[in-house]
Parts: C-alpha cells; sequence; structure tokens
C-alpha cells in the first residue's frame, strides 16, 4: 500500500518537538510513523497490548524527562477514559495522534459507535482536541499541537480524519 | 488454597530499605492504587517515591516510561496483584522490551482489599509469575517468607525481574501519603535532575 508522505512529516514533527518514546497500537494510517521510530535509534518504540498502557508510558517518561507521544485508532480512545486522569491530576503533558474511523466511506459498522463518539469523549476527559482534514495541513496542526502539549502541560489529541487516511478498501 | 503469612508492612520496609541502598544511588519507586501506596508510604517518604491514588492497571507501564527515560537508573514498580491484574497487558509489552533497570513486585494477598476484602483471580487460581514467564520475562520469582525477601533484596539493585510475594490479608493501619499529583511529578524530576520546562 502507498503511504501519504505527510506521514514522514509527521515524524518529523515529533522528532522536533523532543519526543523521545512513541507507544502505540497499531493502526495503518500510523504505520509509517512507527516504522520509522524503530529504526531510529534515539527513539523508544513500544507496541501496547491497549491504548491506556500509552498514556502510563508517557507519564513514566515525564517523571524522568522524557517526552512520548501515543499512536492510537479512534476505538482505542474508548480504551483510555480513567487512565486520562493520570496527565491531568498530575499536571503532566499527553500528546496523542488518532486515526479516525467510522467518519467517512466506513465499511465496518462495528467501528462508527466509537469513531462517532470519540471527540466527545476526549473533551469529556479534559484532553484538547484538534482535528487534521486536509495532507497539507497535518505536520502544521502536529507541530503546533504537540507545542501545545509539551509547552502548557495539558493532555492535547490530534484526529486524523478517515478521509486524510484513506478509508479502508476490503476487497471480498 | 492457603494464604500468605508475611507482613505487608515488614516487606514494603525492606523493599526501601533495598531502594535507598542500592548502590547506583536511590531506586525510583512507583506504587500501584490501593495498599502498596499505604506500605511504601509508612516505610517512609521520599522524593523518589510516586504513588497512584487512581489510574489502576498503569503502574507497570509508567515504571517502564520512567526506566527508558532514565536508562542509568533503577525502577521498582510495587504494587498488588488487583492492580496488576488490571494492567496484566502491560507484563507482555515490558517483556517485548526486555529492559535492565526495570523490576515489577507484586503484593499478592490475592484480595482487592480496599473493597471488602473480595477474592481476586491470585487467589482463584491465576499465577502472575507464570504469567510473566509466559510473556516472556526471563526472571520470575516466587517468595512466600521473609528469608527469601532477604534473599531478594540485592537482587532487586541489579537485576530486572519480576517478583510476587505473597503477603497475608490482615488488614494492616491505612497510612496515607501525599495525594497530590502534581507535587509528586515535581518532586521526582527535582531528585532527577531534571530541568523545569
Amino acid at each position: 500500500m502507498a503511504l501519504p508522505p505527510w506521514q514522514d512529516g509527521v515524524y518529523a514533527a515529533l522528532k522536533s518537538a523532543g519526543v523521545r518514546q512513541i507507544g502505540y497500537v497499531p493502526d495503518a494510517g500510523h504505520a509509517r510513523v512507527i516504522e520509522m521510530a524503530h529504526a531510529d535509534n534515539d527513539m523508544h518504540a513500544v507496541v501496547c497490548t491497549t491504548e491506556e498502557e500509552g498514556i502510563a508510558l508517557s507519564a513514566g517518561a515525564y517523571l524522568g524527562g522524557q517526552r512520548s507521544a501515543l499512536l492510537m485508532q479512534s476505538s482505542g480512545v474508548g480504551n483510555c477514559i480513567n487512565m486520562l486522569s493520570l496527565p491531568i491530576n498530575c499536571r503532566m503533558p499527553f500528546f496523542t495522534l488518532v486515526t479516525m474511523r467510522g467518519e467517512w466511506g466506513e465499511f465496518n459498522p462495528w467501528q462508527v459507535p466509537m469513531g462517532t463518539a470519540t471527540e466527545a469523549v476526549l473533551k469529556a476527559t479534559g484532553v484538547h482536541v484538534r482535528r487534521a482534514e486536509r495532507a497539507d495541513e497535518v505536520v502544521e496542526i502536529v507541530e503546533a499541537s504537540a507545542r501545545l502539549a509539551f509547552d502548557s502541560h495539558i493532555p492535547v489529541a490530534v484526529l486524523l480524519s478517515q478521509r486524510l487516511i484513506g478509508a479502508k478498501v476490503w476487497v471480498k | 488454597m492457603s494464604e500468605g503469612t508475611l507482613d505487608r508492612r515488614a516487606v514494603a520496609a525492606e523493599l526501601v530499605r533495598t531502594a535507598n541502598t542500592a548502590p547506583g544511588g536511590p531506586m525510583l519507586v512507583v506504587c500501584g492504587l490501593g495498599s502498596t501506596v499505604y506500605d511504601i508510604g509508612a516505610a517512609g517518604d521520599r522524593p523518589e517515591n510516586f504513588y497512584l491514588w487512581g489510574a489502576m492497571g498503569g503502574a507497570a507501564m509508567i515504571g517502564l516510561g520512567l526506566a527508558l527515560a532514565q536508562p542509568t537508573r533503577r525502577v521498582l514498580v510495587v504494587t498488588g496483584d488487583g492492580e496488576a491484574l488490571m494492567g496484566m497487558g502491560a507484563l507482555a509489552t515490558i517483556a517485548a522490551l526486555q529492559p535492565t533497570n526495570l523490576s515489577v513486585v507484586i503484593l499478592d494477598n490475592g484480595q482487592f482489599g480496599e473493597t471488602g476484602h473480595q477474592r481476586s483471580h491470585t487467589g482463584l487460581g491465576t499465577d502472575l509469575a507464570a504469567v510473566a514467564a509466559g510473556c516472556g520475562w526471563r526472571t520470575t520469582v516466587k517468595i512466600d517468607d521473609m528469608a527469601g525477601v532477604m534473599a531478594l533484596a540485592p537482587r532487586l539493585q541489579a537485576e530486572s525481574m519480576l517478583a510476587v510475594i505473597r503477603i497475608s490479608p490482615a488488614e494492616v493501619p491505612r497510612f496515607l501519603p501525599i495525594r497530590d499529583g502534581a507535587l509528586l511529578t515535581r518532586r521526582m524530576r527535582d531528585a532527577l535532575g531534571v530541568a523545569a520546562d
């Protein structure tokens, strides 16, 4: 599958924000960033069994003086709710990139409920939400949102729209 | 299944003594939500302690993030069976990285002590040391007497492992250390010499 070139720019934005640990539960929309993280000797790439692990990882990284980011898809946001009390109580930065499912040409109806609720759930738990719709704005939004998270010590999520990453094509 | 007999406060006191006397400098201790927070706090508060009053299931992963960020320091996660069970996937996540400066010690009373002593999965047969071994942890130990705890101490200062210490489910008086997460965060970073940002 051809990977959109903005994913290289996303990785560069994470690097320039000083991110040294990337936790992730895979999604095709994050594939290039995950691959680059594993290939980078100055990055800890941590595959998680569930998304809230990445929030705890980020907290530990911050305690130790490193910056961390979490990559997940929208279905994983629901797994994160209680763990988000951690960065909020501790006044820690938290930064996550969320690839959206269930909103644009979705084939799988099971993705729709959590995809529909993702932004509301994040906001309800105190996360600041930004959204990227177009390839030419993704990198700038990731850069600005990373600064917001790390410089203002708040939880920030960037939603990468399904239209942007491309709806999954299923072949029977 | 027979109950553990070890006094949890005596075990915690030995773990904190171990943390304070590590050759590479004070070990960084992350305590999982529940009674282990009281136990480690009662053994003597220290800036290198991070107490979780929520975020159940997150202790081991906080330990991992801290261990990766501070590769020259030793990190010790002390948690209970209930907290470890909620974050059991973390045992696989940590094993996949094999960090050399992180240990997880589970004080296992086989119960959810905080909520009315309901039996936990470990009280119903789950063996967390075997789970960890199955996840790929190279060193796992199970301890049920004080001689075992004393023998474990120097190993925790040098090795990475998952240890399950079976403790008595008897209730002990609560000891309530600091609950302010921002303060706990600030003082840990200060203790590590991390600049404010």
